[in-house]
């Protein structure tokens, strides 16, 4: 039998997109079957178009080039700059793209679930999500998750 | 020198996780018994490489550091 990862993911900046993807295709590789619940904010994880960003506002322990007081974060363009620095240290180091894990782990089988009540809740479209996504509650993830080696709610 | 291979993946420049999917990735095309030489410069493969043997079935049959470089030779084990 294989060993079983049940990941929840409820975060969408851009930083706490990578655990969820990353580890569910590493947990392909090494043989384990593997679900992903998408829920609140994580839900942005599943949209086609991955617009995510990353700011040190709130985040203290963000490494930044220059410190920046939190009251000077607010300016317009710094988040957008945080995020631009991010991908590009990202690619600079040699780690892959969030839409690279991504299609890693739609190849290789991992389920990915949309939870529907946060669908619902926000309105989200149908058509912004990417194809070969499945859909449930709080019952299809403990279902799962019940006989899953390893859980993680990131 | 490295023992003999049938398939070799240079992985150098890529960082964690790509180099075991990548690796996972050319022992699926590859048949029981045929050997694969894996090169990484992710310092964190010489735990990496050696756990996803272990799990996955397909002997690791030599490591050596050359050049700043990991060199492995897995084995596609029997499936």
């Amino acid at each position: 039998m294989a060993k079983k990862l049940a990941i929840i993911a409820s975060k969408g900046t851009l930083d706490s997109a990578y655990p969820p993807f990353l580890l569910a295709s590493t947990a392909i590789a090494l043989g384990f079957e593997v679900k992903i619940f998408f829920t609140f904010y994580g839900l942005q994880l599943l949209n086609k178009e991955l617009n995510l960003k990353v700011s040190p506002l709130g985040n203290p322990a963000m490494p930044m080039p220059v410190t920046i007081p939190s009251i000077v974060q607010i300016i317009p363009g710094l988040e957008w700059f945080a995020t631009w620095m991010m991908k590009r240290k990202l690619k600079k180091k040699g780690v892959a793209s969030l839409e690279e894990l991504r299609d890693i782990c739609i190849e290789t089988g991992v389920e990915l679930i949309a939870c529907q009540m946060t669908v619902d809740l926000f309105d989200f479209k149908n058509e912004n999500f990417i194809e070969g996504i499945s859909r449930g509650g709080a019952a299809t993830f403990l279902e799962f998750a019940g006989d899953a080696d390893i859980t993680l709610y990131i | 020198m490295m023992s003999h291979f049938d398939v070799e993946l240079d992985t150098s420049g890529l960082n964690c996780p790509l180099p075991v999917l990548k690796a996972r990735k050319a022992l699926a095309e590859m048949t029981a018994g045929q050997r694969l030489h894996l090169i990484v410069t992710d310092a964190g493969a010489n735990k990496d490489i050696p756990a996803f043997s272990k799990m996955t079935g397909n002997p690791l049959i030599e490591t050596n550091e050359q050049d700043g470089k990991l060199h492995f030779i897995l084995e596609k084990g029997a499936v």
